[in-house]
This record gives structure tokens, sequence and C-alpha cells, in this order.
């Protein structure tokens, strides 16, 4: 150990994560980077990038299942001690619930990039409905495969914007990255979204700016992929505090957990290369560097980018309308909009209903079953990361190593 | 507004207090600062059992809830599953098995098995067991459900009780005056006067492996854990299914105050203990933890009947694990004590007026 930064673990290998670890490698840490993946990357880079760093060890395949004082418990069971820990576990597709999305021919768009860019062809004739720039690569990725694009439905409209100049102006780099998006956008239908599949029958509705059909029509497509924005993975750290579900982070990208930093999409999201910049800022950070002052001004930058993207594409209640009362709302534990019971604690729905009690741990459904039913959406307190066998809680050491 | 008695707390005993209020003709309303089974009724596996309990008042409380909590299970996923405890080491055998007699002696279900029988009714179950007792009486329910099936028709107002005289209630929306006040809110009843303390407890469950588990399933030595008083982490094998297939693993205790962390070393001895009694869990993945604090009386009773400082102030709290199990007799001698009906049963031994319990 150099310098006194110290030992750092960093969770994630995406842009945030690789940026850290190399920016704390750099500052004299000795640096161990945790992925569940194979390869870096991340699910932006996924299989693009090259991570290769002297002052960096990568776990590449392990989960890390829970933060402990000063350790962090990865599968094996295997333990990790830390000075610092940055958190750089990104985000995940939400999707919103329709009649028939339960159903197959419908996955995430982040499911559906990351098949596409495996190289995996998913369908003929595809549609991706949902909120967000994010939506432009997904068809693009899926179009370069052969897939003929039936519609990619954005559910906001785009004059809201107009609105967000002072974003605009401080990001124009994001609005050059629109023309590398060019092909697809010929296809890109505004205030529109699919609200019911059967088969291979897509009902596309015209939206009000509540997001409530205001028209619809027919399409026939064989997959819908759906992604309305992003829910931060935050499991490691159940007790830090957080706004509408997103870490919050100091200027130094420090969590309220001493010694646990976040950076990238579990913060917000903003894209690459605000995930990168605040890697570098909590890579420097944790190994008690000043943080550079480009990443410093690329922060300040990427997040006026990041509010005006989550005011502009905010979900508007009126999607709850797209439901029948049979509409599947938690796919885990087959609850329908009809079984959701009236609840004043996202507890009490849980456990009345057993919507967000299955296998995703609500992942997927809590936050449209709180919204459903006017319960506070609490964050998922989940203090197991990930599943974890019995057989290896029971072969932990002894005494915290 | 001017109800007749308010209950503060609407977990399964101030429900259970409230439900019986009702019945006998009161007009009731219940606070509670974020509602109904909000601490820990929700927080533990809503279990209904005799077995655990040795002879004496906390058993004939348990014996009579048994009794009423069919009728009042409604919806609640009421299942008479029955209860198998297993002794794992030589050593606990005859113990177990003395313990089942004397059991037997004050009229609960306790049948001897050999272990091959036991096998007969948990097929999983480690072979090298050497004792088992099966408990008919033993049942689970889903305490979220049953304290709103209890609640059914009474008036809840979301506020946290300040203070209270026994003749009102202040919240922070103001003062509410009442005929009587229950003190049911369970690990928190200490600033309302009795000695009660949190006891904290963490449940692991597992992914669905329905059909598994038919029972519920521990080992002998959770009852000198329950019986015990020690501040230090103890840890019993207690295993079972719920009607999702899950399986719930307990049962740990531990005294650190109100401090909800999860530590590995708590996981890892729950773990341990499953295995123990079904070895085929350990390939089995825990896909969440969760925990919550009973509330604790430090000699072990039930705290039912009212304050002798305070008229007007009834408690009924100190339950530790076993609230649901002992809820409706605690609501049925609370009212039958509350409007000076003759009780049905002994409430001697649960006054408040104990050494350990007025602080």
């Amino acid at each position: 150990m150099k310098n006194g930064a110290g030992k750092i673990v960093v969770v994630g290998a995406g842009p945030a994560g690789m940026a850290a670890a190399r920016t704390a490698a750099d500052a004299g840490a000795e640096v161990t980077m945790v992925d569940s993946e194979p390869e870096a990357g991340g699910q932006y880079l996924r299989g693009r990038a090259r991570f290769d760093h002297p002052g960096v060890t990568h776990l590449k395949n392990t989960e890390a299942w829970l933060v402990e004082d000063n350790t962090l418990h990865l599968r094996g069971p295997a333990q990790l001690r830390f000075d610092a820990l940055i958190i750089a576990t990104g985000a995940y597709d939400r999707p919103l619930p329709f009649p028939g999305w339960d159903g197959p021919g419908v996955i995430t768009a982040g499911a559906a990039q990351a098949l596409a860019k495996q190289g995996v062809t998913l369908a003929e004739r595809v549609i991706v409905t949902g909120t967000g720039p994010f939506l432009l690569p997904v068809a693009t990725a899926l179009r370069d495969l052969g897939a003929t694009l039936v519609g990619v439905y954005e559910a906001s409209s785009p004059t809201r914007w107009l609105r967000e100049a002072k974003a605009i102006t401080a990001n124009r780099h994001k609005i050059a990255e629109l023309a590398s998006y060019r092909k697809v956008l010929p296809h890109l239908e505004t205030r529109t979204a699919v609200i019911a599949k059967h088969g291979d029958r897509i009902t596309v509705a015209k939206l009000d700016r509540h997001w409530r059909p205001v028209s619809h029509r027919t399409e026939h497509a064989d997959l819908v992929c759906v992604g309305y924005g992003f829910l931060p993975r935050t499991d490691l750290v159940p007790d830090a505090q957080r706004t509408n579900d997103f870490l919050d982070v100091d200027e130094h990208q420090r969590t309220s957990v001493e010694n646990v930093y976040a950076a990238g999409e579990v913060t917000g999201i903003g894209g690459a290369d605000l995930a990168e910049a605040e890697g570098v800022i909590a890579g420097a950070a944790a190994a008690h560097q000043e943080p550079p002052r480009e990443a410093v001004e690329a922060v300040r930058r990427g997040r006026l980018f990041a509010g005006a993207l989550a005011r502009a594409h905010e979900v508007q209640p009126g999607w709850q309308t797209w439901l029948n009362q049979d509409t599947t709302v938690c796919r885990c534990e087959k609850v329908t909009l009809g079984n959701l019971t009236g609840a004043t604690s996202m507890r009490e729905l849980k456990l009345t209903s057993r919507v967000a009690m299955g296998r995703c741990q609500g992942r997927i459904c809590a936050r449209n079953a709180a919204e459903l039913t006017g319960v506070p959406f609490d964050g998922q307190r989940r203090v197991i990361a990930v599943p974890i066998p019995l057989g290896e809680l029971a072969a932990l050491p002894e005494e915290k190593s | 507004m001017h109800p007749d008695v308010v209950v503060m707390g609407a977990g399964i005993i101030g429900a259970a207090c409230a439900q019986a209020l009702k019945a006998r003709g009161l007009d009731v309303l219940v606070v509670d600062r974020h509602g109904p089974a909000s601490g820990t009724s929700a927080a533990g596996e809503g279990n209904v059992l005799v077995s655990d309990k040795e002879p004496g008042p906390e058993l004939e409380l348990a014996v009579v809830s048994r009794t009423l909590w069919p009728e009042l299970a409604e919806d609640a996923e009421w299942e008479e599953k029955g209860g198998l405890v297993v002794a794992t080491t030589p050593d606990a055998a005859e113990p177990l098995n003395a313990f089942a007699a004397k059991q037997r002696a004050a009229g609960v279900d306790a049948c001897e098995l050999t272990a091959a029988e036991a096998l007969q009714q948990e097929p999983h179950l480690n072979p090298e067991i050497t004792a088992a007792v099966h408990y008919l009486q033993d049942a689970q329910l889903n305490p979220v459900k049953a304290t709103r099936t209890l609640l059914r028709g009474i008036r809840i107002t979301r506020a946290e009780v300040s203070t209270t005289d026994g003749r009102s209630v202040t919240t922070k929306d103001g003062v509410i005056s009442c005929g009587a006040v229950v003190n049911a809110t369970g690990p928190w009843a200490r600033s309302f006067g009795v000695n009660v303390l949190p006891r904290r407890g963490v449940v692991l469950v597992t992914t669905p492996i329905p059909g598994t588990i038919r029972h519920k399933v521990y080992d002998a030595d959770y009852v000198g854990a329950v019986a015990s008083g020690d501040a230090d982490l103890q840890t019993s094998g207690v295993v079972e299914s719920t009607q999702a297939g899950t399986v719930l693993i307990g049962s740990s205790r531990q005294r650190k105050g109100f401090d909800d962390t999860i530590e590995s070393k708590v996981l890892k001895a729950l773990a341990r203990k499953a295995i123990t009694l079904f070895p085929m869990l350990s390939g089995v993945p825990v896909m969440r933890a969760y925990g919550g604090f009973r509330p604790y009386a430090p000699d072990h009773l039930p705290i039912i009947g009212e304050d002798p400082r305070t008229p007007g102030l009834w408690h009924a709290t100190g339950h530790e694990g076993a609230g649901v199990g002992l809820a409706p007799a605690t609501g049925a001698l609370l009212a039958d004590l509350l409007t000076g009906a003759a009780p049905l049963l002994d409430p001697h031994p649960f006054r408040v007026d104990r050494p350990e319990v007025l602080v």
C-alpha cells in the first residue's frame, strides 16, 4: 500500500466502476473490482470494454451479497475487507404492466439490448415501447441484427424537452448522439405506447400528456421490448439515504454510510459519460485525493442533463388505466391488479397480496404496485442482495475476517 | 370523538383487544403510528403454538387462544399443520420426552414418535434424530391478514401517542378523551410505564419448494432458548413452509435494543441449525431475510391488566414471540377485566403489579 490510500473495493465493472477502480489504483490504493459478469463493461459496454490495470484485481463472475461493517461478503463464501467501498452496481429497466405483458414475446429493453450485443436474433417484427433516449440504441441494435422495426414508441411528449434549454446547452454532445440513431428515428412516434398484447396483435395507443389513451390501433409484432426508465440496484446498502430510490451522494460521491461511496446510475440516470466522471471522483475521494477538476465539471454538466432527463421522461400516472382487474402486476407470485388489497404500507400490501414476495423480490413490480395502490414506495430494503444457498451461509467463517 | 376505549397499537394484540371490546358492545378507536400489523406482528411466522410452552399460566392462555382462533382467523390462511419437535442429540431425547409427558398431563395433545414415524411425517428430516414429539394442535396463520380480520369494522387512526393518563391520549393532532386506554404497543410499551424490552429475531426465507416441509419442525433446544433471559445471541433450528411454498427459518434471540442490522453470524447460525434438521436445505437458496423485535418482559409472562398507578390505563403486552398464538385469549381476558365480567381464566399471573414489570 502506498500513500495511505488503503484497500478499496469497487462493486460493478461498468463505466463508473472501471473509472473508479482505475482512479483509485492510480492514486496508490490496493483495489479490488468485483463484478458478476465474465467481462468488464457492464450493461453499457457489454463485450466491448477492455479492462486491464496492474493495480486492480478484477474478480469476474463474482456476486456480492452483504456489506457488514468493513467487510464485503461475496458468494463462495468469501470476504473482502475494505477501507472504502464504491458501489457502482448500475440500474435495471422498469417495465410497466399492460394486458399481455407477462406472456411470451415481451422483454425489457435492457434484456433486448444485452441479447442483441451478443448477436442473438430475437424476432422478425419488433416494437420498442417506453420512455427515454435509451429506446433508440435498443431499436438500433435490433435493426442492425436484421429485425423489422414495427415502431419505436415514446410515451412522453418531445415538447417537454423545450423547458430544458439550460441542460441542452451544457450537453450539446448528447444531442449530437441522436444522429447516430438516424436509421431508427423515422420509426419513432411520441405520445404513443403499447397498452395491450394478445398473441402477435399489439394494441398501440396515442396518449394524452398524462399517458391516458386517447385512441388506439392494432399492429402486428412478435416481440415487444419495454423500458420505462430505470431503477437503481442499491441492495448492498439498504440503510443508505436515498431520494426516489437513487442513492444520495455528496460532492465526493460519499453516501450516508461511512466509508461507502456510490457512482454511476445508482445515484441517478445520466448516461455513461456522467457515470464515468462520477467513478473518477469516487475513486479519487476514496483514495483520499482531490478529484480532478475536469471530472467535477463533467459531473456538474451531466447532472443538469440527468435532471432534465428525469423530468422530461417522468412516468405519468395514466399508465394505470392500461390495466384490467385481471392484468398481472407481479409475475413471480401471479398477483393481478384485482388481487391488490387496500393497504397503508408496502409491507402490509406485500403480506396480504404477496405482491413483490417472489423470486425477483419486487425488483420488477414493487414500484408499480405502490403506484397502483397509493402506498408509499419506501425503496425495498433487501438485506440479502442476491439469493444464496443455505449451505453457503452455514460455511461462513466463525469470526469476521 | 369520545370512544369508550382507545387501543394504542394496531398489531395482533391491539387488534384482538379491540375486537373483544367491540364484541362486548364498547365503542373502540385504535391508534397506531404506522397502521395495522406494521411492527412485530408482521415480522414473525404467524405461529399459534402450544408445543413450546411448559405447563403454567402461559400454556393456559395458549390453549384458550387455540380454541378461539379458528373462528376468528377467517380469510387469514389458517392452517392446522401440527408441530414436530425433534431432539438432535442423544442427550436431548430424554428431556424432550419428559417435557411432552408434563404437557400431556396439562391437556396438550403430544404424541411421541419413533424416528421412522417422524420420517413418515417429514420425509426430508435428518434420519439421525434421537426423539420426536408430534403436537397436533400447533397451527399457523397469516398474521397481517389475521390482524386485518380482527380490525374489521373498527375505526383506526394513524397517529403516534406521546402520553396517556388513562382517560385520554395525546397525539400531535390533539387530545382524544375516552373512558379507558389499552397499551398494546408491543416492544414499545415501555414508554407507557411497563418494563418491556425488545428482543431481536431474524427469519430467513427460501425460494419456494412447495410440499417439501409439512409441519412446523423445530429443535427441542428451542424451549430452552425461549425461556432464557440471556442478552447474547441464541439460536435454535425452527423450520416451516408457508402456503406460498417458501420455507421460513428461525429462530434467533438477541437483546441489542432496536438495532435492526443484519449480522452474518446470525445468518450462519440459523442456516447451520436448519440444515441439521433438514440436510436437503443446504442447496436451497435464501432469497430474503427479515427481522423484528419481540416484546419481552423479564419474567417471561405477558402483562394483561389495569395499571395500579394509573386508573383507566390497561396493558396488553409482553407476549415476546408468542403474540399471535396468545392474542385471542389476551383480548378476551382484557375485555372481561375491563368490563367487570367474570374472567375466562385466572388473570393473577399476568397482573401489572409484578416487581419485574413496574418501572
